[in-house]
């Protein structure tokens, strides 16, 4: 049983003209396998600063991050991360890349491509195993970057804001997926978008961060995930009047955080 | 049918698109009638430019080794490309981890940086004096002189390829628990080939041009040597020969290294 724990973190990042920034302030969370976390807000408001954190991308100022007591430094592959842009390897194909982390480990080919293709089906790209990466959509790369965190059997998966840049039907389609990879998994989730109704759906915990300095507002422990895996119908979960009352009080939130520079 | 009488229309165009190779050949011929209609026309002295068929038979006179040094073309072409391609590869053995070691780090950067930006720009005959004096007139010369052309473009490149890299893929290689050094050579030293292979495409050009400098010291043969041999009799017909022999090696070293590009970086410019 793991746990992770984020205690007090604030970063301050030196400014080129003196004026320092506090991307994030006091934050405090704790994640347990099952846990899907989404930290929702407007840009500026520390949600990719405190990924950066957890992933070990980036040193805190102040605070820690730690996993079942032991403090994190810097990235491991315990911590799987999927980022906006897919972030492939071009000369790799799918499944090399999906294979990379077991080769950096020294693992055997055939074992390591026996776990790959397994992950690869996990995501429903099993047939684009030897595909170029260059050759394959927007949404097959985001599916692949996700088999390539799961590879490494982390215990959190870290995932900044990986649907952003997709078309809404590709963007639900790879919703449902990941509620699939998490349940099945159990993994402990932390998620990145500033979509209000993609936060809703994926979330068993929403976190609402407000920026200048970052923090977290606002939490909610919310049960539309869960909804999907049992019906297995998102759309209905999507246009449930519970469903809908929840986005327009986070939205009214979002719009209404002081410091939240629209437009 | 009515579907047939329909116009056609392009679609966009940015300006100058479009295949210029039926253009390129026409222009060929173009200059070549020109070539032919001056020299027979005896607008041009012979000494000058020869008839395309004096240049034609001093190739089949030169492929029998029936030239000035008695060594046939073929030799001194042999010749030629052991110099560049032995000069060549020892600056992509050498030139490629200098420029990648350039990118990753700081030191590399600071002291490798002085020397090349210094000699790069210099041309290779004004160091050719102190590489004899330094090296003597045999071929470790010749080559040492190749090499350095080859070797400041190459390294730029590899320098230059490493910016390729995001750092996204550097960030995700760690979080798959890559080492630095992994990291160095699974991720960064394949998205800096691109550029690396654009260098070579240029290296080999900067060590064929260097050549013929090269060949000037006490060598017998040659491509270079041949030609410049020539001039000093006077021979215009070998000396264009030589020349255009040159042109279409050179001509050759770049359609071989687009496509080895093609082959090795088939991503380039898509992902």
């Amino acid at each position: 049983m793991s746990i992770l724990e984020v205690k007090n973190l604030s970063v301050n990042y030196a400014g080129s003209n003196g004026k320092n920034t506090l991307a994030l302030s006091n934050v405090d969370l704790i994640m347990q396998p099952g846990d899907f976390v989404v930290a929702l807000g407007a840009s500026g408001c520390g949600k990719t600063t405190l990924l950066s954190c957890i992933a070990g991308f980036m040193q805190p100022s102040e605070g820690s991050i730690s996993i079942d007591g032991k403090l994190v430094h810097g990235p491991g592959a315990e911590r799987g991360v999927v980022f906006q842009k897919h972030a492939l390897m071009p000369w790799l194909s799918v499944v090399e890349n999906v294979e990379f982390s077991l080769r950096m480990r020294g693992m055997g080919k055939a074992e390591r491509r026996a776990i790959a293709m397994d992950k690869l089906k996990l995501v429903e790209l099993e047939k684009y195993a030897d595909s170029p990466i260059y050759q394959i959509s927007g949404g097959m790369q985001q599916r692949a970057g996700v088999a390539r965190a799961l590879a490494s059997d982390p215990a959190v998966m870290l995932m900044d804001e990986p649907l952003g840049a997709l078309d809404a039907l590709t963007r639900a389609h790879i919703q449902d997926l990941i509620v699939d990879l998490w349940w099945q998994t159990q993994k402990m989730f932390f998620f990145i978008t500033h979509s209000v109704e993609e936060a809703l759906f994926l979330a068993t915990e929403l976190i609402v961060m407000t920026p200048s300095p970052g923090r977290i507002a606002h939490r909610f422990k919310l049960d539309f995930s869960k909804q999907f895996v049992e019906c297995r119908d998102s759309r209905a979960v999507k246009s449930s009047a519970a469903f809908i009352e929840m986005r327009e009080t986070v939205l009214s939130l979002i719009h209404d955080a002081p410091g939240t520079h629209h437009g | 049918m009515a579907k047939d009488t329909v116009k056609t229309v392009k679609g966009y165009s940015i300006p100058g698109e479009g295949s210029s190779v039926l253009i390129s050949v026409v222009t060929v011929i173009a200059l070549f009638t020109l070539w032919w209609t001056a020299t027979h026309m005896g607008w041009i002295r012979d000494l000058f430019l020869p008839t395309p068929e004096k240049i034609a038979s001093a190739f089949m006179a030169a492929m029998r080794g029936d030239i000035q040094g008695g060594k046939a073309l073929p030799e001194h072409l042999l010749w030629s490309l052991i110099r560049v391609f032995s000069a060549f590869f020892l600056a992509v053995l050498t030139a490629v981890p200098v420029g990648i070691a350039m990118g990753v780090s700081r030191t590399m950067r600071g002291v490798f940086d002085p020397p090349i930006e210094f000699y790069r720009p210099l041309p290779p005959l004004a160091y050719l004096p102190l590489i004899v004096i330094w090296f003597g007139i045999d071929e470790s010369a010749k080559i040492i002189l190749i090499f350095l052309a080859c070797f400041a473009p190459l390294a730029m490149a590899a320098r230059a390829g490493v910016r390729s890299v995001t750092i996204e893929q550097i960030n995700a290689a760690y979080s798959m628990g890559a080492s630095k050094w992994q990291v160095v050579w699974h991720v960064i030293t394949p998205a800096a080939l691109p550029e690396i292979l654009t260098g070579m495409r240029i290296a080999i050009g900067f060590g064929w041009t260097t050549l013929v400098a090269a060949e000037m010291v006490a060598a017998t043969e040659g491509l270079g040597q041949m030609v410049l041999n020539a001039s000093n009799f006077l021979r215009t017909d070998i000396v264009i020969m030589g020349i255009i022999v040159i042109g279409l090696v050179a001509y050759l070293f770049d359609l071989l290294m687009r496509k080895l590009e093609q082959i090795l970086v088939p991503w380039k410019g898509r992902a």
